[in-house]
């Protein structure tokens, strides 16, 4: 499913498209049809690889309250689940431990906060906002703080980390299932776009030098 | 394209051995080996081509996979040369075939007269070691038309009443404007300001074998798929190939220029993949490894001969560090923009460039550009407004509400020279291969940040004539972070006060070479790769007519 994108991007292209845009552009084409291959080793796997299906449930909670399902789609129907644990054999080992140490922590934070509730999935939304807001003393955002500062450092926020990632990610690549983190923030499926590209550029008439004020250099 | 290339021996004598394989290498790996030499281009960085270049923000932000890694190359900072330096990324920079121009911007200035000639018009400032170039831009003007025609600019002749003189105008046209580039010049016009559509090294039309932009949108941090970006990649790295005598050797990471007992450079020793070492022979050396791993290399050169490191006779290689000045607004408005879609920057202004010191209070002047330089990951990291709460329900909405609907306007500025400001080598932290890491000291001149807070407020005022909706602020603030790097391994005439003289030797090795970001003098205002390139064309000439004369081997 996730491939279709580009596969759909294909077609537009020989037909929406002029035929002499598209020879002008052709190794685009090319290009594509090679992320189109790549594309279909990208699809969730059907079961788990890290995780328990207990843990599955208990990372998926967590996941839905960092990006919930409102009336626009969440974590869960992003499959952020299955990403985050796809990512944990594979580009991000280095966070296993995180996750290993993190799991029994929450447990305990649990107990102690809701003696009466077993597990994290099984508290009330409220309920499990408080358990969470208990894990994150992380700094204000910063600009490419991401990228400054890579691989978080605490269980909460490497989730949170992980979460955000999978669900705003190329579809092509293992998060953000069927698109859906893009259609919430407005992005289209795409990959290759033509101007006008929005609201004020639709009726810009083309760059006219200023009044021969010009030459107050 | 590989295949095509000659293989040459460690062993074997080459005429020049090429350290880097980015804005500078790669084009004097073309011009060299188009003028009849044999040249070995050794990369550190892997040799990955466009099927290599996805969307995958995972691997460009968290994995660096275009670039420096801090894992295996980590390094360290501290503000001033009295302290201990902790671990700290402290730079960026491109680690592959292409260097950092395959992952740049692209924006593509030409530097003004003022840039070189600022010390003397200014006079002295306190606390710098601020100088002239001991070249004009009369002089490296041609090769700055040159850069513009073989690797592709897109652009406007004349259209910034701001703008140098220039013997051509650029090949093509200005890529199709943005909403981010619309709102900027209807409200820069009405300021009284004279914004103009920005110079990009990237195509607006196809040139052979490449294609022109199809604004894909992951383009700063990304290998563009279809070759639109003038990448040294895509550009001369490929003619170089074709030339049959230019081999590029990747996986290639040079940790020492040997000499010999006459003080002449021999080669260059580097780790292959295997971490194995190998010495490339060449009859002379030329180093364009940027503005950090350039200083870092002749430091690690240090021999009996040469103590204090290779070419540093005047004690400033490493110094005089320059990583350009400026903030950063972000302004949301009303319908949605999209700018995502296409490249970062479709407009600029200049009013700003030469600013009067007596007027202003400091020494400097810069441009903004109105852009959108985020992906979906890192806006969501990076581009919200600093109130959004880190997760959960307003997180998602700020986020929805603004991915399409906001633009920036990047304020760039000079920074000046000061001498503590330094790449050099770390005492204790080692990388991977076990060299001394970079440690960078460094501190803004306090003109620095004035000027960025200067250009900030024009910024501000830009947005507030645009009828932003909302705007959330990155001020100039001390950098402890840099990617342009600049001014490490300066040109001039003194061999005091400088490295390299103006035909890009040093002053202490007769057949080694520099050129890259560590050449200049001063640092432009916020966009060096065009100089950088322009340099290593005019360079490659020099060099080219002193070998012809056998004053490099004789």
């Amino acid at each position: 499913m996730n491939q279709l994108n580009r596969r759909n991007f294909l077609l537009r292209a020989g037909t929406g498209l002029s035929a002499a845009w598209v020879s002008a552009n052709w190794p685009a084409l090319l290009s594509a049809a090679t992320h189109a291959h790549q594309a279909a080793k990208a699809v969730p796997p059907a079961k788990f690889e890290f995780f328990t299906s207990e843990e599955a449930v208990e990372i998926e909670a967590i996941t839905a309250r960092i990006i919930p399902t409102d009336e626009t789609p969440g974590a869960r129907e992003a499959g952020i689940v299955y990403f985050i644990d796809r990512g944990l054999v594979t580009f991000g080992t280095e966070d296993q431990k995180t996750y290993r140490e993190g799991l029994p922590e929450l447990h305990a934070r649990v107990s102690e906060m809701f003696p009466s509730v077993a597990k994290f999935s099984g508290l009330e939304a409220e309920q499990q906002d408080e358990v969470l807001r208990s894990f994150d003393g992380g700094a204000p955002a910063r600009r490419r703080a991401f990228r400054a500062r890579p691989g978080a450092q605490n269980f909460f926020g490497t989730v949170r980390q992980h979460t955000i990632a999978g669900f705003l990610i190329d579809p092509d690549f293992g998060g953000n299932h069927d698109g859906v983190g893009w259609k919430v923030i407005g992005r289209e499926r795409e990959h290759m776009f033509q101007a006008p590209f929005g609201y004020y550029d639709k009726d810009y008439a083309g760059w006219q030098p200023t009044e021969k004020e010009a030459d107050k250099k | 394209m590989m295949v095509d290339q000659p293989r040459y021996k460690t062993s074997d004598e080459v005429d020049f051995v090429i350290i880097g394989s980015g804005a500078a290498g790669g084009i004097l790996a073309k011009e060299l080996s188009t003028n009849g030499f044999r040249v070995v281009v050794l990369e550190q960085g892997p040799y990955l081509t466009e099927a290599d270049f996805t969307h995958n923000e995972i691997e460009i932000l968290a994995l660096d996979k275009l670039t420096n890694h801090p894992k295996l190359q980590p390094n360290t900072f501290r503000k001033t040369p009295d302290e201990k330096a902790k671990p700290q990324r402290a730079l960026v920079y491109g680690r592959c075939v292409g260097g950092t121009s395959v992952h740049f911007t692209a924006n593509f200035w030409r530097f003004h007269e003022i840039d070189f000639i600022e010390r003397s018009k200014t006079g002295l400032i306190p606390g710098t070691t601020f100088a002239d170039w001991p070249i004009t831009y009369a002089e490296l003007e041609p090769y700055y038309t040159k850069v513009e025609w073989e690797i592709g600019v897109s652009g406007l002749a004349d259209a910034s009443p701001f703008d140098p003189p220039r013997s051509k105008p650029y090949p093509m046209p200005p890529l199709p404007v943005k909403s981010s580039g619309v709102i900027f010049e209807r409200a820069a016009r009405k300021l009284g300001w004279h914004p103009f559509p920005a110079p990009m090294a990237i195509l607006s039309q196809p040139r052979p074998g490449r294609s022109a932009c199809i604004n894909c949108g992951f383009c700063l941090g990304f290998g563009c798929e279809v070759g639109a970006k003038s990448s040294s990649l895509a550009t001369a790295i490929r003619m170089a190939e074709k030339t049959g005598r230019c081999e590029i050797r990747p996986n290639s990471y040079v940790h020492r220029i040997e000499t010999d007992a006459n003080g002449r450079a021999v080669g260059a020793a580097y780790f292959d993949a295997k971490r194995s070492t190998h010495l490339q022979k060449a009859k002379a050396v030329v180093v364009c490894a940027n503005g950090a791993e350039t200083p870092r290399l002749l430091l690690l050169s240090a021999n009996k001969q040469f103590p204090n490191g290779l070419a540093n006779s005047s004690g400033i290689v490493g110094k005089n560090l320059m990583f350009n000045s400026g903030g950063v607004v972000t302004g949301q408005f009303e319908h949605p923009l999209n700018d995502y879609k296409g490249y970062a920057v479709s407009r600029v202004l200049h009013d700003f460039y030469e600013l009067d010191p007596q007027k202003v209070g400091f020494c400097g002047g810069g441009g903004l550009d109105a852009r959108f330089d985020f992906t979906p990951i890192s806006f969501a990291f990076g581009g919200l407004p600093p109130d959004t709460p880190r997760w959960g329900k307003d997180f998602k909405t700020t986020l929805a509400q603004n991915f399409n609907r906001t633009m920036e306007i990047f304020c760039h500025g000079t920074s000046l020279p000061v001498e503590n400001n330094s790449f050099s080598l770390d005492p204790d932290l080692k990388d991977a291969w076990g060299l001394p890491a970079l440690r960078l000291t460094y501190k803004d001149h306090p003109d620095d940040l004035k000027l960025g807070n200067w250009l900030f407020a024009r910024a501000n005022e830009l947005f507030d004539a645009a009828g932003a909706t909302k705007k959330w602020n990155f001020p100039a603030g001390e950098q402890q972070f840099g990617v342009h790097l600049l001014g490490t391994c300066r040109m001039g005439n003194d061999p005091k006060t400088s490295v390299i003289n103006s035909d890009h030797r040093t002053h202490d090795v007769k057949n080694l070479f520099l050129c890259d970001g560590s050449s200049l003098v001063t640092s432009g205002r916020g966009q060096p790769t065009m100089t950088i390139e322009a340099l290593a064309f005019r360079a490659a000439d020099r060099i080219t007519a002193l070998a012809k004369r056998g004053e490099i081997s004789g």
